[in-house]
């Protein structure tokens, strides 16, 4: 387990819902902390990292849990 | 502040945009913008800087609404014909966003209140939506004398024009138009008739020049008119210039208290 700066899950969501409840939670970090956020298979998994990554964020790591989310730690402004 | 869950996801299709985010969302609610004229301009201005989260609104319009307003007036409806403008278009503002506090002044803008009017809320950005030459230039001087940025636009027939004057960057409507035409010279849109749609177009770019300016992103029209014919079909931008002796905006100004023109009543 990475560590992490914050947390948030948006498996209660719909796109593009997801990214702005995930991008909200990232505004309130500073610029090298990171985010954890929890998301389900299918769209958030294939969009959300891209997303992040489209506005200079960094994937650092991806889990993949036993209920069938997914896991994604995102480091601030880290491309 | 934080988002409710209703307004994240209201704002969803803001928030992603790069250029607005949480942060430029979190300014648009905390802007406070001035209409004046509740009109075929005023209308759908105030609408779309509803929808888009400007937290504050301020409606300017002695009026009623009239049947025949309904034809451009998309803010009003059937049901509000004899309400008074400002009231009508308070409900529709708060039907579409109840985030949206709207503030109303039911009178006719004047040397004698524009000026408490603007400073009431101590408004960012003010929007012209009137259709009379002594409006738009008593608009112009209150708010170059005030340092406040404004949209002016006019619309008659199939004609349409609309520029965004910002303290400091560029020509104020008086360095363009120097002075209202006599009266009696020039018909005003209920003489004229107007296309409905041409508040619809010109308004929204003035609702769009709005909410540009409050978050800070993208070029104004400052020091450009866009003028746009629906006849033809065309958008065309004018490249116009500061007045070194313009006497509101110029080098030494000698304008400093606010001019009543002789004023046609028109509906707007
Ligand atoms: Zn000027």
């Amino acid at each position: 387990m990475s560590k992490r700066d914050g947390f948030i899950d948006i498996t209660d969501v719909i796109c593009p819902i997801t990214f702005v409840k995930a991008k909200i939670a990232m505004e309130e970090l500073t610029s090298g902390e990171i985010l954890e956020v929890r998301m389900n298979d299918g769209e958030p998994i294939q969009n959300v990292p891209r997303s992040f990554k489209d506005e200079g964020h960094k994937v650092i790591d991806v889990i993949k849990n036993e209920d069938g989310t997914f896991t994604v730690f995102i480091e601030k402004d880290g491309l | 502040m934080k988002f409710t869950n209703e307004q994240m996801e209201r704002y969803s299709r803001n928030i992603i945009l790069n250029e607005v985010g949480v942060k430029g969302q979190i300014k648009l609610l905390e802007s406070k913008v001035l209409i004046v004229g509740t009109g075929g301009l005023g209308a759908p201005a105030a609408l779309y800087l509803a929808a888009a989260g400007v937290g504050t609104i301020g409606l300017v319009d002695a009026d009623a609404v009239d049947l025949s307003n309904l034809q451009r007036q998309i803010i009003h409806s059937t049901t509000k014909v004899g309400k008074p403008k400002v009231a009508s278009g308070r409900e529709a503002i708060n039907d579409l966003n109840p985030d949206v506090n709207v503030v109303t002044y039911q009178e006719w803008v004047s040397s004698a209140n524009i000026t408490d009017i603007i400073k009431d809320e101590d408004y960012d950005f003010i929007i012209d939506g009137t259709d009379n030459f002594p409006a738009k230039f008593l608009i112009n001087d209150a708010c170059v004398l005030l340092h406040k940025p404004f949209s002016h636009a006019g619309i008659i027939k199939f004609f349409g024009q609309t520029m965004t004057y910002v303290p400091g960057q560029g020509p104020c409507y008086r360095c363009v138009f120097l002075n209202p035409p006599p009266p009696n010279t020039v018909p005003t849109c209920k003489e004229a008739g107007v296309l409905g749609v041409m508040g619809g177009i010109i308004g929204t770019v003035q609702a769009t020049e709005a909410v540009k300016y409050l978050l800070g992103i993208g070029e104004l029209l400052t020091g450009r008119l866009l003028v746009f014919d629906a006849l033809e079909m065309e958008f065309r931008t004018v490249t116009l210039a500061s007045r070194k002796n313009c006497v509101v905006c110029g080098e030494n100004p000698t304008l400093k208290d606010l001019i009543d023109y002789e004023q046609r009543a028109c509906e707007l």
